[in-house]
């Protein structure tokens, strides 16, 4: 193929995609990170400051401390997830894919809804479900014997983080079951029936035979949930507010970016400093996604079949 | 070849069409942003009417955002050069800030601007009060709303001091059939505006405590203060059960469902409780504590209405402002909304007893406003954020009413140094 036709083929397929990934993916990146290198002054004007507003975000206490506090939050946001959905995905598509189940298609769609619903929804669903006051936990807890076990959960500094997590994750919950569910599917016959034929029951076939073949695929949902919670928001917001109470107890990154960009009540929202802490979620997402590719990914071993 | 042409033709007309639609919406059209969209009816079927009896050509278009976005979508929609006409204005420093952005314009030259006394303007000026830059709506004023039947069933009456009002929770509780005091901590703010805010002015006495602690001639840690965290501190047993994950939604419904007995109330809610609430309401101002004789209540001016510097329609944006001075407005205004009171001199006759009785306070009371809205909530930590946080942990018992002082004092010496 001559070069200028396989120039034109390239920009007529590539352009476009790359075009508009440029102007709503890159552009808004690199101006985020231009914007955290300044300052403003109340009419407006803003000021070149070079890296003062990370120096301030990392070194001074008063935004040092709310920052460490968002970035442990979040990391216990994530080890729930990885902790319960993911295990949880995997069984649940184990358990689609056994052979002979019956109604498969209803169980996926009921699994599946959570996921397609809004996450305001969800929270306020939740919180009223939680609700101390009208809720159906305590006296389904109470139906069983267990209703001294009953907290308000959602207020408790020690329990608000993983009650909202867990939300979470049954939000969520459908889409690794999805993922793996489709690579389970894609195992061919031939192996389960050679296994079967060894004389393997389904619990030693799912462990010793389909898991190790579905692993590159549990490993792309859990970098999947690596970046969506580190850029989680919504739920804590529609459940919590922005000040992410009782005392910041449920404050991730995304809501303490939130209130320093857009403000809070009184507080006066401050894109500059926003812009820093942005920048500062992207690197902290970019690190653990180099930590993955070269620790786990290169290791991945895909079958062929 | 032809085709084309035609679909050309086509797209031309259409666009034509939208451009002629934009100027028509331009012309003679206002758009109001505000962040009351409780109050969306209100403006639509009772307020815009009443104005377009007077100027009929005026078209007005009432666009609320939620309360807590309202900021935030503001101030994008003001930088984007797509905000509406007519500005809702908070208090003190956010719309302050617009208006040295540029983004608001001054209102001094209206007419009816001399029916607002200075305190009424003070929210909306510069520090140096020189320049007004909106026009005074409403204020609302905070205190306790109580059940009529509730009371009577129990054989308790408003409380006047602090102690009988102890003692009306303690009877309360005892009996066993209601909720002594209404107010979760869920939301943090009820137990800062409505707790702390609630009862603070006659610890601080009012306006004088307020203008100390911007001279910095008082402190958030001075027993004032911390007194009336003990207070807020001291309704932790006679609250509803988990009341740490009561929301601000779920303590309206659980006292206008009538399972509530006394409600740590903003004025705002008399309208929710109109529409919702079949029993008998009665109001008391927050109860004195023992020693005072004045008597300090909330009544904070909370709602104004500024042009954006960036209209297209500034003379029918005036002409809706200097509509907003005048009495009519007030008197709709006041009546449509009870709880949301007029900021004008002219006095106006409010129809709803509850409402009616909780703006009678302002002539046996001394009005003040929060103590956190003026000049102090202008750094990093913000005061009013932190207000809310510790207030609402004292009340769940997390924080001593001490600590909760030097927290606050300690965040405002990080960035606040008032001429001494």
């Amino acid at each position: 193929m001559p070069r200028a036709k396989l120039a034109g083929l390239l920009l007529f397929f590539l352009g476009p995609a790359v075009a508009i990934y440029t102007l709503f993916s890159i552009y808004p990146l690199v101006a985020t990170m231009a914007l955290s290198t300044y300052t403003s002054d109340p009419s407006g004007a803003r000021y070149f400051v070079g890296l003062a507003n990370f120096e301030t975000l990392l070194g001074d206490a008063l935004w040092s401390k709310p920052f460490w506090n968002a970035l442990g939050n979040n990391l216990i946001f994530f080890a729930v997830h990885m902790c319960v959905q993911n295990p949880i995905g995997i069984a649940l598509a184990g358990l689609l894919s056994l052979p002979g189940l019956r109604f498969k298609g209803f169980y996926r769609t009921v699994m599946f809804l959570p996921t397609m619903l809004s996450v305001v929804i969800v929270g306020f669903s939740w919180n009223l479900i939680l609700s101390p006051l009208w809720g159906v936990a305590a006296g389904a807890l109470k139906a069983v014997g267990l209703g001294s076990l009953f907290a308000p959960w959602l207020g408790l500094e020690s329990s608000a983080l993983v009650t909202l997590s867990l939300i979470s994750v049954w939000q969520f919950v459908g889409i690794p079951m999805m993922l793996i569910y489709a690579a389970l599917l894609n195992i061919p016959e031939e192996l389960i029936d050679a296994a079967r034929v060894d004389g393997l029951g389904h619990f030693r076939i799912f462990f010793h035979i389909k898991l190790p073949l579905v692993l590159p695929t549990i490993s792309l949902v859990s970098v999947l949930t690596f970046v969506a919670n580190f850029n989680a928001f919504d739920l804590i917001y529609s459940v919590k507010g922005a000040l992410a109470g009782p005392n910041f107890a449920t404050d991730i990154l995304g809501t303490f970016f939130y209130r320093t960009f857009f403000g809070n009540q009184l507080q006066l929202g401050n894109p500059t400093m926003g812009s820093a802490v942005a920048t500062v979620m992207f690197f902290i997402i970019l690190v653990g996604l180099c930590l993955y590719l070269f620790l786990v990914q290169r290791r991945i071993r895909r079958y062929a079949f | 070849m032809r085709r084309t042409f035609k679909a050309a033709m086509g797209a031309e007309v259409a666009a034509l069409a939208l451009l002629a639609g934009l100027a028509s919406a331009q012309a003679g059209s206002l758009k109001i942003e505000s962040w009351r969209n409780d109050d969306a009816d209100i403006w639509n079927a009772k307020i815009i009417p009443a104005f377009n009896k007077q100027y009929p050509d005026i078209k007005i278009e009432f666009a609320p955002s939620a309360p807590k976005e309202y900021n935030a979508a503001l101030n994008a929609r003001l930088d984007g050069g797509t905000a509406g006409d007519l500005i809702t204005c908070r208090p003190f420093d956010a719309s302050l800030a617009l208006y040295q952005k540029h983004q608001l314009d001054g209102v001094d030259g209206l007419k009816g601007m001399d029916n607002f006394s200075d305190v009424a303007k003070a929210a909306w000026q510069t520090d140096d009060g020189k320049t007004t830059f909106c026009v005074p709506i409403a204020s609302v004023i905070a205190g306790f709303i109580y059940n009529k039947e509730a009371f009577a069933k129990v054989g308790v009456s408003e409380p006047k001091t602090l102690e009988e009002f102890h003692a009306v929770l303690e009877k309360l509780k005892k009996d066993g059939a209601y909720v002594p005091l209404v107010m979760g901590t869920a939301d943090q703010w009820e137990a800062a505006t409505m707790g702390f805010q609630n009862v603070g002015p006659d610890y601080w006495k009012g306006e004088a405590g307020r203008a100390n602690l911007i001279a910095g001639k008082e402190k958030l840690t001075d027993p004032q203060y911390v007194a009336a965290f003990k207070e807020i501190a001291s309704w932790a047993p006679y609250l509803g059960s988990g009341f740490q994950a009561q929301t601000y939604a779920d303590s309206q419904n659980l006292f206008s469902l009538g399972k509530g007995a006394i409600y740590a109330a903003g004025s705002w809610d008399i309208s929710t409780f109109r529409g919702q609430a079949k029993f008998a309401m009665g109001a008391f101002p927050p109860p004195q504590p023992a020693g005072t004789t004045d008597c300090y209540i909330s009544d904070h001016t909370d709602i104004a209405m500024g042009v954006n510097a960036a209209s297209k329609n500034k003379e029918d944006a005036k002409k809706f402002l200097e509509w907003l001075t005048t009495p009519e407005f007030a008197t709709i205004y006041a009546n449509a909304l009870p709880g949301f009171f007029p900021l004008a001199k002219t006095p106006v006759k409010v129809d709803d007893d509850v409402a009616a009785t909780m703006v009678g306070w302002r002539q046996t009371c001394k009005s003040t406003i929060r103590n956190s809205y003026q000049i102090l909530s202008r750094g990093t930590p913000n005061l009013e954020n932190e207000l809310w946080n510790v207030s609402a942990q004292v009340v769940n018992g997390k924080l001593t009413p001490d600590a909760a002082g030097k927290q606050l004092q300690d965040g405002l010496d990080k960035w606040y140094k008032p001429a001494k």
